[in-house]
Order: structure tokens, then sequence, then C-alpha cells
């Protein structure tokens, strides 16, 4: 095949602006929420953004809801039941100020759970969330004297009313799971964030930390918010706002 | 000093196979423990989700640090060719291997999933200290098996000092991973110091060599052999030094802990108003299992076997002490998320963990002793590990009764 320089030059340009374009036009593509055929990265991670001023006291929406989507049941023994959220109460000490919290599994950037797992258990995915994979966790609970937040529960006994998408057994280690079933079918909310929502409170609001356009950015763009123990320096995918 | 003579106990006898019947029917209690508590899940147990490690944790620990201890008796004969100690160096050995099998059982039987083993074994993170002392104590099974070997097999004797060697500095290594395990947890107050690491070994040091002094004089009087005063006064003064420096150890840690503001309250809780864990340190840990100790041992009162072996088994209770404060007093300390708030919510915040032992908890625990102590019975039995005598003028020459 012979080419005269008009077709050369014609070519040749369409091949350079294709080169040059190219890398952005799939950037931007991979910046999109994936489909849950594609692989996790790193180009997403998720959070939670908690406003501990909207948080109501006496309410439980959220610890209700994660436990229903998740099959979390109660025993009726409260120092063994699971708990993979909970509600915390802070008096201030000196001037008695009260406030409320949710508290759950912070996915730590550098997750002290995923460091002394002896198994590999524990594990981060590319995407910020921590969790544990049932299959070789030995249940030695070695994870839960390293969390720094006790976001971790052991399965004391039987469980029942398992859902599929979160899969329980006595003897491993369990917590929040950021709804990660929720995430990979690309619902882009938790069960938790969602009922706070429908309480009217807004208190907890799920989101991608490295979209500059979500409202989770936005909002930690704008304003001030803080870490659960930072001097630990464990960059936490769960942020605070009025503590 | 003369060639040493090493038999095997003769193990015939009514009284061998009701001691080792009797050390089978603890284990065999234990292992029923251990079922009972893998079949109901671990809400039949004290622990909970505040205390994640009880009871089965403070002798599995408590008999890993020994184990390392325990063979220091071999390792001062040919690691540092005190001449003295050889005789007594297979079974040193010996107790090293059986003590960390009984731990290591015990911690095993314990996991929530024990029948995932295998996982274990073949699953290494190995940015995680668990997973390399799964290694260290895999490897010290080997080391000390191998030196064994050294000492049994005489065309091998002059390798004895190498093996020596290798065993002591993987054993050093061992028992800074053990205390590394608690050492490493940032996030709980009671734990991340660098000094839990050397302050296991020392403790190691004083619980291994009770123990060993304890079997050491069971089982020459069971098979009738000597074992003089030159032996029994250098070990005695040697556990008398080791529970000094164990003691030194506490002081210094809880020292530096409270030089640190941040640190007082757990200082606090521990030392002052911990209820079960201050009694456990002060009862438990620095007066019958040091001061005691140290006034026997060191006193006209060490002149009598009877109040050595009495010496050694108040170093073993107060080791089990000093255990039940650092693992689960450690952890029913609150953790400091919040600081200058009142925390309270249905997961134990702020609050200090309750946690009572079980019986199954307190029989697999035990039972981990049952197991070291049939072991090494049953060794005694089948291979020579104990010498025919211990009279001073066997192991002294410049004795005065040689």
């Amino acid at each position: 095949m012979s080419l005269d320089r008009r077709q050369f030059i014609a070519i040749g340009g369409a091949a350079v602006a294709g080169m040059t374009l190219a890398p952005g036009l799939r950037l931007m593509e991979l910046a999109e929420a994936r489909s849950p055929e594609e692989s996790v990265t790193t180009l997403q991670r998720w959070g939670l953004l908690i406003d501990t001023t909207k948080c109501a006291t006496g309410c439980t929406s959220c610890v209700d809801a994660c436990h229903t989507e998740n099959g979390v049941q109660s025993h009726n023994r409260p120092a063994t039941d699971p708990q993979w959220i909970r509600k915390v109460t802070l008096k201030d000490k000196q001037t008695g100020y009260v406030q409320n919290l949710p508290l759950m599994c912070q996915h730590c950037e550098h997750p002290p759970c995923v460091d002394v797992c002896p198994t590999g258990a524990s594990f981060k995915r590319a995407d910020g969330i921590v969790l544990v994979d049932r299959h070789i966790c030995i249940g030695c609970r070695y994870c839960m004297m390293a969390c720094p937040y006790k976001a971790r529960s052991f399965v004391h006994e039987d469980t029942t009313g398992q859902k599929p998408h979160a899969p329980r057994g006595k003897g491993c280690v369990e917590s929040c799971t950021l709804c990660v079933h929720k995430i990979d079918k690309g619902e882009n909310t938790t069960a938790c964030a969602e009922a706070c929502r429908k309480e009217g409170h807004n208190a907890i609001i799920f989101g991608d930390l490295k979209d500059p356009k979500s409202e989770i950015s936005k909002r930690l763009a704008a304003q001030a918010s803080q870490q659960l123990r930072p001097d630990l320096k464990l960059n936490n995918g769960v942020r605070y706002q009025g503590l | 000093m003369a060639h040493v003579t090493y038999t095997k106990m003769e193990g015939q006898s009514f009284g061998f196979w009701a001691l080792l019947g009797l050390f089978g029917a603890i284990v065999a209690v234990g292992l029923a423990a251990a079922l009972y508590m893998e079949h109901n899940g671990h809400w039949v147990t004290g622990m909970n989700n505040q205390i994640v490690w009880g009871t089965p944790h403070v002798f599995a620990v408590f008999l890993i640090v020994a184990a390392s201890g325990a063979l220091n008796v071999a390792s001062i004969a040919s690691v540092f060719g005190r001449q003295l100690y050889k005789p007594l160096s297979r079974m040193s050995g010996l107790l090293a291997i059986s003590l960390l099998a009984g731990g290591l059982i015990v911690l095993v039987l314990d996991l929530g999933r024990p029948d995932r083993l295998i996982v274990a074994m073949t699953h290494y993170n190995f940015k995680s200290i668990f997973a390399w002392n799964i290694i260290l104590y895999n490897g010290f099974f080997a080391i000390v098996a191998l030196y064994l070997w050294m000492m049994f097999e005489r065309r091998f004797n002059d390798y004895t000092k190498p093996a020596g060697m290798a065993a002591f500095l993987w054993r050093l290594t061992l028992t800074t991973g053990t205390g590394s395990i608690f050492g490493f947890l940032v996030a709980r107050d009671a734990y991340d110091s660098a000094l839990l690491a050397p302050m296991f070994i020392i403790l190691s040091f004083a619980y291994g060599l009770a123990i060993f002094l304890l079997v050491l004089m069971a089982a020459t009087r069971g098979t009738g052999r000597e074992l003089g005063e030159v032996t029994v006064n250098r070990l005695k003064n040697l556990l008398g030094v080791f529970v000094a420096s164990a003691l030194y150890f506490a002081v210094v840690y809880h020292l530096t802990n409270l030089y640190i503001t941040g640190k007082h309250d757990v200082e606090r809780f521990i030392l002052l108003d911990g209820g079960v864990y201050t009694k456990a340190f002060w009862i438990g840990q620095v007066f019958a299992g040091g001061v005691l100790p140290l006034v026997i041992l060191f006193s006209g009162l060490g002149r009598s076997r009877a109040m050595i072996a009495l010496a050694s088994v108040l170093i073993v209770l107060g080791g089990l002490a000093q255990m039940y404060v650092t693992i689960i007093g450690g952890q029913a300390f609150p953790l400091a998320l919040f600081p200058d708030k009142i925390v309270t919510s249905s997961f134990s915040d702020g609050v200090v963990g309750t946690y009572s032992p079980s019986l199954p908890e307190v029989l697999l625990g035990i039972s981990g002793l049952g197991i070291a102590l049939a072991m090494t019975t049953f060794a005694l039995k089948i291979l020579p590990f104990l010498p025919q005598t211990l009279a001073d003028a066997a192991v002294d020459p410049h004795s005065k009764t040689s």
C-alpha cells in the first residue's frame, strides 16, 4: 500500500491526536464509577463523613439498619453479641456538653488489624475497604487486640438468618464492611447512611474521598473535620465533624 | 569432671503409671473443655468482645515463655561452658520442647477455628509478629531437637556448642517475639512498650528455671537418684538472681509508664484501683512471685529442699498472676478514644471490661501444663535424659564431699 503526502499527513495527524487524547479519555472513564465486572482500583477510596451535630440522641436507625442489612442478630447476650456499628455518647468532663455519634470500622489506610493478622485474613481492598476473609480467618482475635476503635466483633455462637451477601460464621472475626456488596452493585450508599437520611438527620454521608465532585469530598474541602485517634496516623476513611 | 552416665527411667512402677495417668486425665479433661468451647462457641467462656484473650492465653503465654527459659540450663553449659550444668542439659532441652508444646496446644485449641491450623501454617502475613512467632515456634522445636540429638549422639558431641549457640540465639528471638505480641499494640495503653520484649526474656529465665527445678527434684526423687547440694544450691541462687531481675524489670516498666502523663490512668488502674488486677499484681506477681521467693531462696530457709520447692511453686503462681495482669488487665482498661469525655455505649466503651474465668477455660489452661508434664514423664522413660547421679562428687570434683 502506498500513501501520498496528503493521506500521510491525515493519518499521522489522527494518530498523534489519538495518542494525545486517549490516556485522558481513559482516565476519565476510570474515574467514573466502575461496573460490577471491573476489578476494584485505587482510583476510588470509599469513606464516610459523620456530622455529630446532626446525630440525634436516642436514635439507633443506623445501627438497626446495618444489623438488618447484614443479618447481624443479637442473642440477648450484650457482652458477646457482635456489634458492627454502635452509638457512642460523649459527655464533656468540664462542661457537661453531650454529643452522640455512630462508631464503626474506620477503614484506615494503614489498618493495625491488617498489620497484625497472622494469615492475611484481615485485608484492605484497593478502594480502601477493610474486610475479613472468612475463609482464612482462624479466630485468633489479634486484630481485636490491635484495633484502636474496638470496631471488631468475634462471632461467639452459631449464626442464623445469614444474608447471601454477608457470610458470617462462628469462630471468625467480623466488622463493618462499608456495605461492600452495595458498593459493588454500584448503589453508592451504605445501610447506615441510607437509614440516617430517611430519618431526616443526614448525619452520615457516604462517598468517594478521591472524587473531588462527590458530596463527601466537597464537604471535607469546605469544612473542618477530624479523624479519631489522629495521633496514630492511620488516615481513616471515616471522618467526623463537630467533635 | 568424670564422664556423665545417663539412664532411662525404669517406668514400670505403679507410681510411674499413676503419675502418667494423672497427667493423662488432666489432658483429657482439658481436651473435653476445648471441645465444649468450640462446639458451643466462645460465649460459654468468660471471654467476650472486650476481653478477647482470657485464661487459656494466660496459661499458653506463660508456658511458651517458660519453655524458652527452661532451655537456659542447657545454654549455660553449651554456650557459656559451665560444666556443672552439663548433666542437666538434656532435661533442659526436653522441658523446653514439652512446655512449648503444652502452651501451643492450648493456644491453638482456643482459636475460633482450630480446624484451620493448616491455614495458619500455610498463609503468612510477614508484617504480623504473630506470623513470625509461628515460624519461631516451629523453628524452636526443630533447633532444640537437633541440639538434643547432638547431645545424645556421642559422635556429634562436638557440635553441641554450635547447636547450643543457635538454640540460645533462637530462644532469645522467640521470647522477643512473644513479648512483642503485646509490645506492638500501639492502641492500648497497657502495652505499646519496647520494654515488654526484654522483660519477657527476664521473666522466661525465672519461670523456666522454677519449673526446671521442680521437675528435676521430682524426677531425681522419684527415680531414687541422688541430687547433690552443689547442683541445687547453684540453681537456687541462679533462680534468686532471675527473680530479682524480673522484679527490677517490673519496677522499670511501671516507672517508665509513670513518667509518661498519658499513661497515668492505666498505671493507676493496675497499681491502685484495678480491683482483681491490682490484687493480682501486688499479691500475686510482686509478693508471692517475687518478694517471698527471694526471702526463701536467699535466707536460711533456702537450705531446705521443701522450701526451695515452695519458692519455685510460688514463682510459677506469681508468673501466672503476672500474665493475668498483663494480658487480661491490659485489655480490661478501656481504650482512650475520646480524651476529656465521659464515654458510654452499648459496647462497654469507657468502662473497665468485665471478665471472670470460666471452668472450661481454666481446665484447658491447666491441661497445657498436663501436656508438658505427661510428655516429660514419658520421654524420661524412653530416652536417657537424666544422669545416673547428680551427687556432689560426680558433678563437682572440688566439692567438699569428694
